[in-house]
């Protein structure tokens, strides 16, 4: 009877992570679809706590279970709470971490548990008859490669994100050496041919050669996300996730337990999926960007032509605000600079003040403006930036033409010429935001120092263009109180 | 062959289950409007927290005398109910914003 529950609640489990993604992926329906998957999920915890059996025994260790999760859920709730807006991407990658390390922890407990118990005691073909998945003596090794690629896939994604997090907030720089792509490639051969021979010689198998697989893994994850460049950070995030998607799935595999297969398989997907719609975005191949090293080349190539780019304009507060407030249309295009400044609450209070002379002021958004997709989305969103008000790319450049003045805020890369013109430039053939095609191009910079890919931007040259140099929320807030005065 | 086509016979149930699942994952998100990009990765992080359960199941049946599994075990309950509860907690944060405008 209880055990007929807790597959009800599996059921529930399972229907809610489905219904909670595809609800996800609507504005309208997104925060209720948040709370369904999070009430299944609660539900699958609640009844595997108190409904699971194995061999007909119940679970122990209740002080255990319930201690660590009050914890979880004590630093989990106030990390997520007191996170800024800005750190968010960070936040999701180092949660992420998490799940990944709780894949590999449970691999290492199974793998001690199956050498402590060895299920080939009595021969290869034995396994205990409630181990109902790999019962079929025809695999023996199945157990074994599923807790393989749970420690290896949870290790790798666990150590990728610490140091993709780590990355995101500074912490980390992109580090790269000759020949580190045939390095990885040899490390993935390595960790792949090593697994390979735990498990034909799994049995009399000592516990050193796992152990050794689990620190390589590691030091594979450590050594796929350090050369990827600060640029690419977000694809390799989602990436990173599907894969802890694919490690929950495989925890599915050893307990034949169908919500956690259907969960990880399905953000395993999902993942993917969202991770080559992002490199879409950026017009480049997955292999591209794993490989490609993208900042370290960029600024390679940089510093090797060392041309100077011909002299730029700066742009005085009250010359922008004389320019902004006597336009009839105004775009402005945000960048990660404004995330960075948190001037997305000054920006808001500007398009309203615009808006109050009768400009019309729009955002033009670049789908990877920022470090994570949408980030600027959610950012302006925080400012209650009205949703219409946001011009995904396409509508955008179809605007430009008649827009007199368009403000850029804090961004480089995606609003950057050489995308189109120059074949040698690292993003070549990544769509932009044409800004100069409207009439006035302001750009609000720190300095002149190139963006994160670390490339120079033709725009900032072209006569159209002028510079107003400061960091985003002072320049809005002294661009705001300019126009007051007006 | 024989015990090839015999496991995907035993197996037949999972198996189906992670095609169907590989095709429902891209299907359900293929609309998605590049707005929603980060609350959905979010919100796909939280999902994939599910391996909560597996801990939970390690912590269960370890016996009190195997302190490796006791303190691993633990260990990861701690990690994924942070994955989970955190997980879930940003995204609602993040999509609290796009409701609040909706006004």
């Amino acid at each position: 009877m209880e055990l007929n529950i807790l597959t009800l609640c599996y059921l529930i489990g399972s229907v809610t992570f489905i219904v909670g993604l595809k609800m996800l992926s609507n504005p309208a329906t997104a925060r209720k679809g948040n709370l369904i998957a999070a009430g299944g999920m609660v539900i699958a915890i609640l009844g595997t706590i108190f409904l699971y059996e194995e061999d007909g025994q119940k679970l122990g260790n209740y002080g255990w279970i319930f201690g660590g999760i009050a914890i979880g859920t004590l630093i989990g709730f106030l990390a997520a709470k007191k996170v800024k807006m800005t750190a968010m991407p960070e936040m999701v990658s180092l949660f992420n971490g998490m799940g990944g390390a709780c894949a590999a922890l449970i691999s290492i407990v199974e793998y001690d548990h199956m050498m402590a118990h060895p299920p080939f005691a009595e021969g290869f073909s034995f396994f205990p008859p409630m181990d109902t998945f790999f019962q079929d003596p025809a695999i023996p090794y199945g157990k074994v490669i599923i807790i393989l690629l749970g420690l290896i896939i949870g290790s790798v994604s666990f150590a990728g994100s610490i140091i993709a997090w780590g990355k995101l907030n500074g912490k980390v720089k992109d580090f790269s050496f000759k020949g580190q792509h045939i390095f990885n490639i040899v490390m993935m051969l390595a960790i792949l041919g090593l697994a390979t021979y735990l498990t034909i010689n799994i049995q009399g198998s000592s516990h050193v050669l796992f152990y050794i697989i689990f620190a390589l893994s590691l030091l594979y994850g450590v050594f796929f996300v350090f050369p990827i460049g600060g640029a690419d950070m977000p694809v390799v995030i989602s990436l990173l996730n599907s894969f802890t998607g694919v490690a929950a799935a495989c925890g599915g595999f050893l307990y034949d337990n169908k919500v956690m297969l259907t969960g990880g398989i399905l953000v395993g997907a999902a993942g993917t999926l969202l991770t080559i719609l992002m490199c879409k975005a950026m017009n480049r191949s997955l292999l591209n960007v794993l490989i490609g090293s993208f900042g370290a080349g960029a600024a390679k190539a940089a510093g090797g032509d060392g041309k100077q780019q011909g002299s730029y304009k700066e742009i005085s507060l009250s010359d922008t605000a004389v320019v902004m407030s006597y336009a009839s249309k105004v775009m402005i295009v945000p960048g990660y600079g404004l995330a960075v400044a948190q001037a997305q609450h000054a920006c808001h209070e500007l398009e309203k003040l615009l808006e109050a002379k009768g400009v019309d002021v729009k955002y033009a958004i670049h789908p990877v403006a920022g470090r994570m997709p949408g980030h600027m989305n959610v950012l302006l969103a925080e400012a209650d930036v009205p949703y219409e008000k946001l011009l995904e790319m396409e509508q955008a450049n179809e605007e430009f033409a008649t827009t007199d003045v368009v403000l850029v805020l804090g961004a480089n890369d995606v609003v950057n010429p050489a995308a189109k013109t120059d074949p040698s430039s690292p993003i070549y053939g990544m769509p932009i935001l044409d800004v100069e095609l409207a009439k006035n191009c302001i750009v609000n910079k720190r300095s002149m120092k190139p963006g994160y890919a670390g490339i120079e931007n033709d725009l900032f040259f072209q006569p159209k263009t002028s510079m107003l140099f400061g960091d985003a929320k002072k320049v809005l807030q002294d661009l705001i109180a300019e126009i007051k005065n007006l | 062959m024989d015990s090839f086509l015999s496991w995907i016979h035993d197996n037949q149930q999972i198996i189906y289950i992670v095609i169907l699942m590989v095709f429902v994952g891209i299907e359900v998100i293929g609309r998605v409007p590049s707005v929603l990009h980060t609350p959905l990765m979010s919100g796909a992080n939280a999902i994939h927290g599910v391996v909560i359960i597996g801990a939970i199941i390690v912590m269960g049946k370890a016996e009190s005398d195997n302190y490796l599994a006791l303190i691993l075990g633990f260990l990861a309950v701690v990690l994924g109910t942070l994955n989970v509860v955190g997980g879930f907690v940003v995204t609602d944060r993040m999509l609290e914003m796009f409701k609040k405008k909706k006004k």
